[in-house]
């Protein structure tokens, strides 16, 4: 087939690092809120009406919505595999943790109001708190880990090597910066979470969600703030040296890379990327404004854009690395060198073009059809059909 | 057998595998049956037809979670645990995934919230729509993800890559058509249906022994029957469809399931059962059908089924080539582009073997080295287990044949005689709902295990394909798994439990009101009505 040397390599390379962004976003901004709503149930729901009630606002949509991270992975795997390969088993038992949490959830969405008891009630209530509270922090994480490079090297054939025990690598995951980012991420969804129950509820669950809300937005924006700085003056960067072919062959070990500097050299080289953290800033911003004055459409989308802009933030300041390596650079995965096949690329950028749009229509659809608050006296009156 | 990190991350991931498909079949054939009787709901405008739809709804909402939750692990388990396998394949593999979740998964979750939430917002042709749309997107998943099982089966449109040391996409089309993933999907759905039918009928006889719901029964028994005799039926043809797919491509599968040691004069017999046992190369006490397997197998009386003895010295030929190609492989890694031209022909000439070479890793680091003595215990290798193989199969296939049985007695008595089901057969429609699992858990263990040694036929051998992990790490997981997924076994079971003894709860005042209409008006016409409390619950005999 030749019908795929219509798009160069080089640029359907690009096009494949935007999408990995567009879904891993798409996954913030949709299953975000529903893990920011998990988070915030304990102390946002006090009866279990009020638990009902912030539970069944997102009760028909979070199936959709974790359906963004399933493809982020598939996607990953299909137009990344190295990174596919080396971030998951790199860092496995973290992952496994995430993994944990997020089976929690479906279960406790759907198990939890299928029995009366009190204890069987409040169980599965923590259980959504661990499903929306660990993966947002753990994402967090191991965005912090890709910032500082992980300890991998790839063998002559390519075969993925780590450095360190089993444990060893869960807790040496926890570095301080890495931390940091992990608390910015959860506090952003907390923040999300907030604005959605500040559009879908009412009375004292939306109160409580929104005073929440200010607090995470506060702590969102202070954070990222610290780690722009920290990135500045604690954390290197990485660079690749000489010409490099931008439609080679995907062999990482083909490209030289050197460590130091810092990342922040990117907005001398491409000041336009400076847009993605005056987005995260004026969106968080806007979004505490409109939760103190209890706006409700307005901000839930300034929460969105401050979203977007922070998540996009890390992908352009790091381009063209993806997983950068702190014990072998060389090994350093990045866009030019750790894709798919162009024969690949081009099949799924034709399968991403005829069904994301699709994906899009539908949903917005059904968000229209679920359009309107859910209120105490709802989830009274339905407690056979609802959650 | 010493748990090294390969046998852990195979045990991992065939307990994974197997309980995820615990759910998976229940969910592709309820997604269908309960847009079946919605359907005819809106056909008829009766209200039992919704009450049944939200019935089965409601315990396959309970299947479903299960399914969706079990379902991350398996999609982020061939990063975690096969990363060199992700690394390797993945510029085929991991297409098909991908597609399953732009085409299907997101079709499938996005839809299931309005099922069960908008029985209200919606009007009822939109909410059948909405049922539709769940069943095509399961039953969609199902297809992408045996397109990618398939491949691993038969690995065809893609090319070694020297350069990047891993298969890559030569054309779609044949990924997309490769003969073993299409018998495969229609086998495996046809499996879930059965499945399904298998479960409404046995849940439904048990309602009817108990002498609750019946009306709800007996109209699930007719759908379960009909589509249950269908399925059954399929699941059959079609299974020997897989059969047939299996010896034109995975010659070494079919003959150990067929416990077929010798290459036999075509056409081949059938082993009906026997002893196989591994070490004399021999089945003890076995019973023949002659000509049968010649006939499934080829469907020919003159081609010549291959048996284990010359397949293992086939596959010792091909390690010999596969020595050759790698051997060239690493000239041209070391030396790129100034590879000779007569290097890269020679391994272009031989590349479709370096699999084979592989297979040598478990003895030595380079298969260059090896000695003829670990060439022929690699040969050997290839030989999957031959007695779980044989009996696996054998189960399955009766079980098959099985429940043609059941849905064909069952079919009949709901057609010709009005809907009366003697105890007997009630307490038997109980008995088996657990069968159809344990054919399609066993059609599994039949498929993947008797691939091995490879995770991709001829391609890339199991024992290569895994992360580079500690024993530590997988124990920890595999516990891990192991008491989570038992818990959550342990409250979904008994949530089925519950809500099936609880029966239908929605929709009853109306239903009941309906009935009375319509029995009055069944009694004016022949004074006695087939659905009138007590009149059909009374065994015939
Ligand atoms: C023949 C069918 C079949 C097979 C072999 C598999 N699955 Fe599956 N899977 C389904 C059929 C299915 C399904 C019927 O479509 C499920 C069950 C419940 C559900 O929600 O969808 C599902 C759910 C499901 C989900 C959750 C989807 C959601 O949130 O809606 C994921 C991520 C996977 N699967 C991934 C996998 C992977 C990576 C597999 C291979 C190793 C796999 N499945 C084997
Ligand atoms: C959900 C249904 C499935 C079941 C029940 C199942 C069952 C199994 C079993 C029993 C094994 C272990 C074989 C052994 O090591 O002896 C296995 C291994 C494996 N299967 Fe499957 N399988 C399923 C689906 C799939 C699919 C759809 C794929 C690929 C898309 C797949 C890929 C693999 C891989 C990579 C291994 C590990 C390597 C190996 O041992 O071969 N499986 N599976
Ligand atoms: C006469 C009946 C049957 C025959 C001849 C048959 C044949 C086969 C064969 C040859 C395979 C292996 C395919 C491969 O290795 O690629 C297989 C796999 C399988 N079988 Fe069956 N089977 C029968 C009945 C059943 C029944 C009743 C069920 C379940 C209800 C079932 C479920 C499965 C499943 C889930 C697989 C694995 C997926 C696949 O490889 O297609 N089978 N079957």
């Amino acid at each position: 087939m030749i019908l795929h040397e219509l798009i160069d390599f080089e640029i359907l390379r690009v096009i494949w690092w935007v999408l990995l962004g567009v879904l891993l976003t798409g996954f913030a901004l949709t299953d975000g809120f529903d893990m920011g709503v998990g988070a915030l149930l304990p102390f946002v729901a006090r009866t279990d009406v009020e638990r009902r009630q912030a539970i069944n606002t997102v009760g028909p949509v979070w199936e959709g919505n974790q359906v963004w991270f399933i493809l982020g992975g598939g996607a990953i795997f299909a137009a990344w595999p190295p990174l596919y390969a080396i971030s998951f088993s790199g860092f496995y038992l973290a992952m496994f943790l995430v993994l944990a949490a997020l089976i929690l959830r479906p279960v406790a969405f759907k198990y939890r109001s299928k029995r009366d008891g009190k204890r069987w009630r409040e169980t599965w209530d923590w259980a959504l708190f661990i499903g929306g509270a660990v993966p947002a922090l753990l994402f967090g994480v191991a965005v912090g880990n890709v910032l500082l490079g992980v300890p991998f090297h790839l063998t002559d054939t390519l075969m993925p090597r780590y450095d360190g025990s089993a444990l060893g690598k869960l807790f040496g995951l926890l570095r301080p910066v890495a931390l940091l980012a992990g608390v910015v991420s959860l506090s952003m969804l907390l923040m999300h979470g907030a604005a959605w129950l500040g559009l879908k509820a009412d009375g004292p669950v939306a109160d409580r969600a929104r005073r929440f809300g200010i607090v995470a937005g506060l702590v969102a924006a202070s954070g990222y703030a610290l780690a722009g700085l920290w990135l500045l003056v604690g954390v290197d960067g990485f660079a690749l040296v000489g010409e490099v072919a931008k439609d080679g062959p995907s062999n990482p070990l083909y490209n030289e890379v050197t460590r130091g500097g810092t990342w922040l050299v990117a907005y001398d080289e491409r000041p336009w990327i400076a847009i993605a953290p005056l987005m995260g800033f004026a969106g968080i911003a806007m979004a505490i404004r409109g939760l103190r004055a209890g706006r409700e459409v307005s901000t839930l989308l300034w929460s969105k854009l401050g979203i977007t802009g922070i998540v996009s933030s890390v992908g352009l300041t790091m381009f063209p690395f993806i997983l950068p390596s702190t014990v072998d650079p060389d090994s350093s995965l990045t866009v030019w060198d750790a894709s798919s096949s162009h024969l690949t690329l081009f099949v799924m950028l034709v399968a991403t073009v005829i069904f994301l749009p699709l994906i899009l229509a539908y949903t917005a659809w059904v968000y229209r059809v679920l359009w309107g608050k859910v209120t105490q006296d709802d989830v009274s009156d339905n407690a056979e059909t609802l959650y | 057998m010493e748990l090294d990190v390969v046998e852990l991350s195979r045990l991992q991931f065939a307990m994974t595998a197997m309980f995820h498909f615990l759910f998976v079949p229940l969910t592709l054939g309820l997604s269908l049956i309960v847009a079946i009787m919605e359907t005819v709901y809106v056909m008829t405008n009766r209200p039992i037809w919704r009450q049944m739809a939200k019935f089965w709804g409601m315990l396959f909402g309970i299947n479903f979670v299960l399914g969706v939750a079990t379902g991350i692990t398996m999609e982020f388990q061939f990063g975690m645990n096969w990363s060199y396998y992700s690394h390797y394949v993945g510029d085929v593999f991991g297409a098909p995934l991908a597609m399953e979740g732009l085409m299907a998964f997101f079709l499938e979750a996005t839809f299931v919230g309005l099922f069960f939430f908008g029985w209200d917002k919606l009007s009822k042709v939109q909410h059948m729509v909405v049922a539709w749309l769940v069943a095509l997107g399961s039953n969609f998943s199902a297809l992408w993800i045996l397109i990618a099982n398939g491949w691993m089966a038969n690995p065809v449109g893609a090319e070694f890559n020297p350069d990047t040391m891993r298969m890559e996409m030569t054309s779609f089309f044949d990924v997309l058509f490769n003969e073993v993933a299409q018998s495969k999907f229609v086998h495996t759905v046809s499996a879930g249906y059965v499945t399904a039918s298998v479960f409404v009928l046995g849940v439904s006889a048990l309602y009817l022994l108990q002498r609750r719901h019946e009306n709800l029964a007996r109209r699930s028994i007719a759908v379960a029957a009909s589509f249950g005799l269908a399925s059954a039926l399929s699941v059959v043809v079609l299974g020997d469809e897989s059969g047939y797919s299996a010896s034109q491509t995975q010659k070494m599968k079919l003959a150990a399931i067929e416990a077929m040691w010798q290459t036999e004069p075509a056409p081949a017999p059938f082993t009906l059962v026997g002893f196989p046992d591994q070490e004399a190369r021999e089945t003890h006490y076995a019973i023949h059908i002659p000509w049968a397997m010649g006939l499934i197998g080829t469907r020919s009386l003159d081609t010549v089924i291959p048996g284990i003895n010359e397949l293992v010295a086939d596959n010792a030929q091909k390690i010999e080539r596969g020595i050759i190609a790698y051997d060239a492989l690493m000239t041209i890694r070391a030396e790129r582009d100034a590879a000779p031209a007569e290097v890269r022909a020679t391994f272009e000439q031989h590349s479709d073997d370096l699999g084979y070479a592989f297979l040598l890793m478990r003895y030595v680091d380079d298969p260059r080295e090896a000695t003829p003595e670990q060439i022929a215990q690699a040969a050997e290798d290839t030989v999957p287990g031959v007695a779980p193989l044989f009996w696996a199969f054998r189960i399955m296939v009766g079980l098959g044949f099985s429940f043609i049985a059941v849905m064909l007695y069952f079919f009949y008595r709901a057609s010709f005689k009005g809907m009366n089901f003697p105890r007997w057969s009630l307490y038997g429609a109980v008995a088996i709902i657990p069968a159809p699992w344990i054919a399609a858990e066993l059609g599994w263990f039949v498929a993947e295990y008797g691939r091995q040694p490879w995770t991709v036929d001829g391609v890339l051998p199991t024992a290569l394909s895994v992360s580079h992990l500690s024993v530590t790490d997988l124990l920890i997981t595999l516990t891990g798994f192991v008491i989570f997924y038992t818990v959550l076994f342990v409250i979904e079971v008994s949530l089925m439990v519950k809500y099936i003894r609880k029966g239908p709860t929605q929709d009853v005042e109306e239903t009941r009101k309906w009935q009375e209409r319509h029995e009055h008006r069944l009694r004016t016409h022949d004074g006695k009505g087939p659905f009138a409390p007590g009149a059909a619950s009374t065994p015939a005999e």
